[in-house]
Parts: C-alpha cells; sequence; structure tokens
C-alpha cells in the first residue's frame, strides 16, 4: 500500500515537473501599453452596456454629493450627471471606499468620482481622467484650541494633527507640516472628525471644501485656520488601461470650454473657498 | 527497526510534497504579479526600516508588543477577582454574583471593535475629570481588558470548577476557611489546570492589539496600510503578519509543551 503511494507520488511529481519546463509564467497581460486607447463616445466600453456605473464612497458628503443616492446633485454629482447626459447614458450609482478605489486591479464601475487628487503614485495602479477641481489642503481646529490663532505651518508644529489613511492630506502633514507630537491616523475622515470632537487631536485636515462644510454645518465651535494649496486637483478615476477615460476627456474638454463646469463650481462650491492661505 | 525506512520514506515525502506545491505555484497565472506586489525585496526592506512618510513596521509594532504586555497582566488579574467574585457562596453576595455574571455576559456578547468605539470616541466626548483624557492606547487598552478578562474569566471557571469538591471539604475539615481552602488549594491547582486555554487566549490577544489603531495611533498594521496605499505595494502587509507570526511561535510551542508536561503528570498516576 505504502509503495503504491509512493510510486503515485513520485509520478505526478515528475509530469507536473515536465509542465513547468514548457509554459512560461502565464498572465502578465496587464502590462500592455499605457498610453491612452482611442475611445468612440458612440460606443463607449461599459462595466455594463447602456449605463454608466459611477462609484463614490458611502456616506457622501455636501456639497460634493446631495440629495438621495439613487439621484446625487451636488458639484460632483452633478459632474457625473453632466458627463452621463452628453454620453446619452442614464447613470447608476454604487458604492466604492475611499481606500479601495485607488487599489489596483478591476473596478466593478466605469468611473468613481470621490475627491481623489491625481498622484503620480496613484497612477501607476489606476488611471484618471482630466482634472475637474483644483483643491487645497484644509486646517481645522476647535475655537479653543490654542492653534485657532495660527497664520503660519510653523505655528502648528506643535499641535497634535489627525487625518485619513492614504489621503493627500496625511502626505501634506507628514512632508510639509512635520509635526513634533506622532499624527494619528483613523480609517475614515468621520473618525478624524470624532476625534476632534473629543479633544483627541488638536487639529484635522482634509480637502478644503469638506474642511469648511464640517465648520458650517457639522462640528459646533470649530474653525478653519487656513487653507494650504498643493496644486492638486481631484479627477475620476479609472480601471487600469480602461479606454472610457478618453471618452470622458473629450466630454470633460467641453465642459470646461462652454463653462458647465465653472458654473456647476459656482453653484456649489463658491461659498466654501474663501479662507486664508497659510504661510510656511 | 523503523528508524531508517521512516525516515527515508519521510524524506521522500516531504520533498515531493512541496515540489508539487512550488510547482502549482509556479504555474498560476498571475504569480509573477503576486511575487511583485507582495515579495519584492526592495518594498519589503522600504517597509522594515520605513521611509521619509512612512513610518517602519517593525519600529510600530513595538506599540503592539508594549500594548499585549500591559495588557495581558491586567487581564489576568481583572479576569480572576471576577472568575472568583462569581462563586461566592451565600445569599448576600447574590448581587456581586450577578454583577459578575452580567459582565461575562456582556463583554463575550459585544464585538470588541464596538468596545474600542465605545471607549475611545465616547468616553473622550463625555468631558468627565480626568477620564475624559486619557490617551487613545489608554483607552485600547482598556477597551481590550475589558473584553478579555470576561473571556478570560470563564476559562478561570471552568478551572475552579474542574478541581473535586473533595479538595475543598479535606481543607475545610483541616480548618481552613473558606478564602484560605480557594487560595492555598483550589486556586493553585485550578489556574495550573487551565493554562494552556489562557495561552490560547492570549496568542488571539497578541492579534487584537492590532484594532487599537481605529483610535489612532500607529500599530503594525497601520504602518503596513500607510505603507501599502502610498506606494501600492503590500509587501509591508507581509512583514506586519511576519511580525505577529514570530511572537506567536514560542508562545505556541509553550503551549504544547505545556499541554504535554500535564498529559504525562495526570497519566503518570494511573500506569499503577
Amino acid at each position: 500500500m505504502k509503495r503504491t503511494v509512493l510510486i503515485c507520488l513520485l509520478v505526478a511529481g515528475l509530469s507536473l515537473t515536465g509542465c513547468a519546463g514548457q509554459q512560461g509564467s502565464g498572465g502578465s497581460e496587464q502590462g500592455g501599453s499605457g498610453s491612452e486607447k482611442s475611445c468612440d463616445i458612440k460606443n463607449p466600453p461599459l462595466f455594463e452596456d447602456g449605463v454608466l456605473t459611477v462609484a463614490t464612497d458611502k456616506p457622501a458628503y455636501p456639497p460634493w454629493f446631495e440629495g438621495n443616492p439613487e439621484n446625487y446633485s451636488g458639484f460632483e454629482g452633478e459632474v457625473a450627471n453632466e458627463v452621463a447626459k452628453r454620453m446619452d447614458l442614464p447613470i447608476k450609482w454604487v458604492v466604492e471606499p475611499f481606500n479601495k478605489s485607488y487599489a489596483p486591479g478591476a473596478k466593478d464601475y466605469d468611473f468613481d468620482i470621490n475627491e481623489i487628487t491625481i498622484t503620480p503614485e496613484r497612477e501607476q495602479a489606476v488611471d484618471f481622467s482630466e482634472g475637474y477641481f483644483d483643491d487645497a489642503q484644509g486646517v481645522l481646529t476647535m475655537k479653543d484650541s490654542p492653534f485657532a490663532e495660527a497664520k503660519t505651518i510653523s505655528d502648528l508644529k506643535d499641535a497634535r494633527f489627525g487625518a485619513q489613511v492614504g489621503t493627500t492630506s496625511l502626505e501634506f502633514i507628514n512632508e510639509t507640516v512635520k509635526p513634533n507630537e506622532e499624527t494619528k491616523v483613523y480609517d475614515t475622515t468621520n473618525d478624524a472628525k470624532s476625534a476632534l470632537e473629543s479633544g483627541q487631536i488638536d487639529v484635522m485636515v482634509t480637502d478644503l471644501v469638506t474642511t469648511v462644510y464640517l465648520r458650517d454645518f457639522e462640528i459646533k465651535n470649530s474653525v478653519v485656520v487656513g487653507q494650504y494649496p498643493r496644486n492638486e486637483q481631484f479627477g475620476m478615476l479609472f480601471e487600469k488601461g480602461n479606454p472610457l477615460v478618453g471618452c470622458v476627456n473629450q466630454v470633460l474638454g467641453k465642459m470646461k470650454e462652454d463653462g458647465t463646469l465653472q458654473k456647476l463650481k459656482e453653484e456649489y462650491l463658491q461659498q466654501y473657498l474663501s479662507v486664508p492661505t497659510l504661510k510656511k | 527497526m523503523l528508524g531508517g525506512r521512516a525516515v527515508l520514506v519521510s524524506s521522500v515525502s516531504t520533498i515531493l510534497f512541496f515540489a508539487v506545491i512550488a510547482v502549482i505555484v509556479v504555474l498560476a497565472p498571475g504569480s509573477e504579479i503576486v511575487a511583485q506586489r507582495f515579495f519584492s525585496p526592495f518594498h519589503l526592506r522600504q517597509s522594515i526600516v520605513g521611509t521619509a512618510s512612512t513610518p517602519s513596521v517593525v519600529g510600530a509594532f513595538l506599540l503592539n508588543v508594549y500594548i499585549f504586555a500591559i495588557s495581558e497582566v491586567l487581564i489576568l488579574i481583572l479576569a480572576l477577582v471576577i472568575a472568583v467574585v462569581r462563586q461566592i457562596p451565600g445569599p448576600v453576595f447574590f448581587p456581586l454574583r450577578m454583577v459578575a455574571i452580567a459582565y461575562t455576559d456582556i463583554f463575550r456578547g459585544v464585538p470588541l471593535i464596538l468596545v474600542l468605539y465605545i471607549i475611545g470616541f465616547g468616553v473622550p466626548g463625555l468631558g468627565l475629570g480626568f477620564v475624559s483624557y486619557l490617551s487613545d492606547v489608554t483607552y485600547g487598552i482598556i477597551a481590550l481588558v475589558l473584553v478579555y478578562s470576561a473571556y478570560v474569566a470563564e476559562v478561570y471557571r471552568a478551572g475552579i470548577e474542574s478541581v473535586h469538591e473533595s479538595q475543598n471539604a479535606a481543607a475545610r475539615s483541616l480548618g481552613l476557611s473558606r478564602w484560605q481552602s480557594l487560595r492555598f488549594v483550589v486556586l493553585p491547582q485550578a489556574v495550573r489546570r487551565v493554562i494552556p486555554p489562557l495561552l490560547n487566549d492570549f496568542i488571539g490577544l497578541q492579534k487584537d492589539t492590532a484594532l487599537v489603531s481605529v483610535l489612532g495611533s500607529i500599530e503594525a498594521v497601520r504602518a503596513a496600510q500607510i505603507y501599502g496605499a502610498s506606494q501600492f505595494n503590500y509587501a509591508s502587509y507581509v512583514v506586519a503578519a511576519l511580525l505577529f507570526v514570530l511572537i506567536t511561535i514560542p508562545l505556541a510551542r509553550f503551549t504544547d509543551r505545556l499541554i504535554a508536561r500535564d498529559k504525562r503528570r495526570r497519566q503518570a498516576g494511573a500506569v499503577a
């Protein structure tokens, strides 16, 4: 019995080793030509035929998204709606957590629109459309905090900072501010917000518009210390190599030309942008 | 004699087994990209050493060790108190027994991550004296101790109840009081019996220290996540996983040795 088992194992092992000789290791089909493939706007390659599947996080915050999740308005909601309208497609909203969105791999949607900053590191893993909004970092603290009156980055060196993991806000804190206390890193902006309210951190950083929105509507007695622009833009996020980027860029280009994008910005975002700039 | 042949058979079997696995892994589609994404030496080294904008996973692991060391001691003490309180006889102690039972029910019922949120975000928000101004690591340790003490208390209780009542009866008849009997006769036996399941719970505790990261501090898993989010390479997760396994192995082997020794002791008496 033992001898039979041994012989079977031997034969199995040898035959599989034989197979290994031939094939190279399979599957790096994704390498491909990184450049944008052309996209026919009348017949675009969609995740689900006949509908534009757009993803964002849940909960989605105003003023980026307003109204009910079947039919978002708000700045990013309307940008996506406009893109769908110009491509003559109905829009379908799905959920994708921010932390997963810029990870490499196949996506279950056509694109994700969720205040995602275009960075060279992320571009290795996913594709972005052209930028549709110039972002700055916003710094938020409580009214009675010693840091509420800060005018420069160095005024904030002794503060306890908090931000969401994997965001450019965290990069800004680690690379530009370099605070003396260890930065607290949270799973979501919501957790950072709770930490700020309960005094676990002094200062919280997220994108400028969200920062002002939090001050105005969500966190009582908070104050925006300032903004810090870093030449960052939000882009719509696509699976790497998805040719749909070309079509969306065409549409976005027209929206910029004919002023639609500017109009949406004025309608939803203007009140959130007048914030003093922090000096270095 | 079995020796020589057994060794030969086990060696051949081991070699073949791993050869088959290696072949399957190499042949699998995408294995190149898996090797690059999870095992790239450059990224393994970067995550161990740390970069300008990402913390070292190994350095952050010291926080896990710190949390584990402190929690472990506190859990052993608190759980013993709860287990003892639970079995105090006498009607006058009924409320205390109820509290002990309710404690183990509640804290074994609520998920650890929920307790972390309630204590780590809820308590600071209350603004109550010094209790609301502790560090988030302290809140994390409090949550871990509360939850694990409930589990460990039940383990102690199993040990206490497994000591035959005749031990207690003999101690009492020798003139020892209830507390003395508990302290000198029952508990030493009870605790010795449950050392393997206790160690098992502590192996679990070592992993759960990673959850304290939801409260903001950067421990090994969060450090790995920060690296992964900025570099899109998951070698940092592999490093964190290896670190956890490395501290588990000595504890696991030690537990095995204790179980074997206990088994030898018990069965030694049976061969008469």
